[in-house]
């Protein structure tokens, strides 16, 4: 699905990541973690096109992303969302949402302005298909709040349904359960795992241990830049090394 | 959307009642400007507003408006019909040419870049004399007509402009409702955010630019064919920062915001003439208090101000 290849990244001289390789499999959901200043978010920014690699390789389905723009990774259905939420504070939810549509839909400034017919009903389908990504994540009765009033755990899931909108076939999460309470953790895992059941592979880079071991399938470590381990959550529990570098230094 | 067309007709009827009241006079004159000045802050607000991308060299293609239709009609004589869509096209191609480059600059850079530009212009107005009839200005440019009919009173003129601000109001607000104008509304508030999404923001920007020069261009050309005297000094810097302070003034991102900032902004150096040399700082002086008062300009700052007279009065009565 996603084959990661000797990605280095350097930032005038500070090595942030150096020969990182990993594969995702599609169908997945996979937990990249690390300590602190691992270097995941750069990993996420690179992979997402926010960023462009010093050098590796990205490829996406069999085809060569290295140096794509988000823009365009969005219409080949990869599509992330931001450790600090980034919503469109000011629009309403549901036009938070409508606007994650925009690769679905296709008509032009001029047709838009002279309210062509074509373009009003492509308006109606992008009204009701949204509704349905707020409805799956339980935000529908705020369809019509303003995104910058929003809570922040409404927010989260707010940026996820956005998200969705885009009809990935991957989703990269960075921290989705940052800043959220135990209760919400607890549904955003439950999400996470509706997601992966419609078929669109899950990335998270995510601190919360508890949450990373209960819904992934597999885990990459990241420490200092490096790879450090892959595996299964029992194979990454059980890594010496793993708890060495970062399960251990919780104690 | 039912409620948007009610509050165009509203406005629609408005306007076209507005003439009745004053009967002619020179106060037409200045509605007349009302209507141009409008078309100016709608385009300065699509770009500003909505996409949040700054110009300060509005007045330039404003100017370039006026002078491409002055100049093919005056001394090529073309239609004027004629001159002014083959005006816009020329802005808009021209607008699309450097908003390539500029547009890729962000906050105090792209003001400088679009400042440059307007000055360049200007420049270009004043030293092209065989041309534009340099500092002393081109006079003889010819009204519009449709057969025998001319539009050479303010009146007549009035009801011209404004059915093309009118028209420029109701696309706007279109496009503001659409599927493009949120892509760039989310442009404005997380540009990030709308990439990932698959918004292409810079084609949105550069879209955007052009079609805001374009609604300049097309004042530009009403202005030139209302006045039928154009002169570099209505097209400086000068002109950009009023532009911009309508927009602000009026609420940055609404529509009708422009036509308030546009109509408080031509309207009140009128009915400060009185103050003689002191309208100058009542002026400057109520343009602060509004901004301090009414940061969301005068379209959201007046329902504010109601709602705070209002509520004031009912906690009294409790008390």
């Amino acid at each position: 699905m996603l084959e990661i290849s000797g990605i280095t990244q350097i930032f005038g001289g500070v090595t942030a990541l150096e020969d990182v390789s990993f594969r995702i499999n599609r169908g997945e959901i996979t937990g990249v973690i690390g300590p602190n200043g691992a270097g995941k978010t750069t990993l996420f920014n690179i992979i997402t096109g926010i960023y462009t690699q010093t050098c590796g390789k990205i490829l996406f389905e069999d085809k060569d992303v290295s140096r794509l723009q988000p823009e365009r990774l969005a219409r080949l259905a990869m599509v992330r969302t931001f450790q600090n939420i980034e919503l469109f504070g000011g629009m309403t939810v549901h036009e938070n949402v409508m606007v994650g549509m925009h690769t679905k839909s296709s008509s032009g400034l001029l047709a838009c302005a002279l309210k062509m017919p074509w373009s009003m009903s492509e308006e109606r389908r992008i009204r009701e298909a949204s509704m349905k990504w707020l409805e799956f994540t339980g935000i529908a009765d705020l369809a019509d709040v303003m995104a910058g009033n929003l809570p922040f755990g409404k927010g989260r899931m707010l940026e996820i349904a956005r998200a969705l909108a885009v009809e990935p076939r991957i989703i990269l999460m960075d921290e989705p359960a940052a800043g959220l309470n135990s209760q919400e953790t607890l549904g955003l895992a439950q999400l996470i795992k509706q997601i992966r059941d419609l078929g669109i592979t899950v990335v998270l880079v995510e601190h919360d241990m508890e949450l990373v071991m209960d819904i992934c399938d597999r885990i990459v470590v990241l420490n200092l830049g490096r790879k450090l381990a892959e595996g299964t959550p029992r194979e990454i529990q059980d890594n010496p090394e793993v708890i060495a570098a970062y399960l251990g230094e919780d104690d | 959307m039912k409620r948007e067309l009610l509050k165009f007709a509203a406005f629609t009827a408005f306007v076209l009642l507005m003439p009745l009241f004053f009967k002619g006079g020179y106060l037409m004159n200045v509605l007349v400007f009302v209507g141009i000045n409008t078309m100016l802050a709608i385009a300065l607000n699509l770009l500003l507003g909505y996409a949040g991308q700054i110009s300060l060299g509005h007045a330039g293609f404003f100017g370039l408006g006026a002078y491409l239709s002055g100049v093919l009609t005056v001394n090529y004589d073309w239609n004027p019909w004629q001159a002014m869509p083959v005006a816009a096209v020329v802005v808009g191609c021209l607008a699309c040419l450097i908003g390539f480059p500029i547009l890729k600059l962000k906050g105090h850079y792209l003001a400088m870049a679009t400042l440059g530009l307007g000055i360049i212009i200007y420049i270009v107005f004043n030293e092209t004399i065989e041309l534009t009839g340099g500092p002393s200005g081109l006079s003889g440019i010819p009204n519009l007509a449709v057969g025998e009919f001319t539009f050479d009173s303010d009146v007549k003129n009035y009801y011209l402009v404004w059915c093309f601000a009118l028209a420029v109001v109701l696309f706007s607000i279109n496009l503001a409702n659409s599927r493009v104008g949120r892509a760039l509304r989310a442009v404005h508030d997380s540009e990030v955010a709308a990439r990932v999404v698959g918004v292409n923001a810079r084609m949105l920007k550069i879209q955007i630019f052009v079609l805001s020069a374009m609604i300049s261009s097309l004042a530009g050309s009403l202005y030139a064919h209302t006045m039928t005297f154009i002169s570099p000094a209505s097209f400086g810097f000068n002109f950009s920062v009023e532009l911009l302070t309508m927009v602000v003034i009026g609420g940055l991102g609404s529509v009708y915001g422009s036509f308030l900032g546009a109509a408080l902004l031509t309207l009140l150096p009128e009915f400060l003439r009185a103050a003689n040399d002191y309208d100058i700082i009542i002026y400057g002086g109520l343009l602060v208090l509004m901004v301090m008062f009414m940061p969301g300009g005068l379209v959201r700052g007046f329902p504010d101000l109601f709602r705070k007279i209002f509520n004031r009065r009912g906690g009294s009565e409790h008390a």
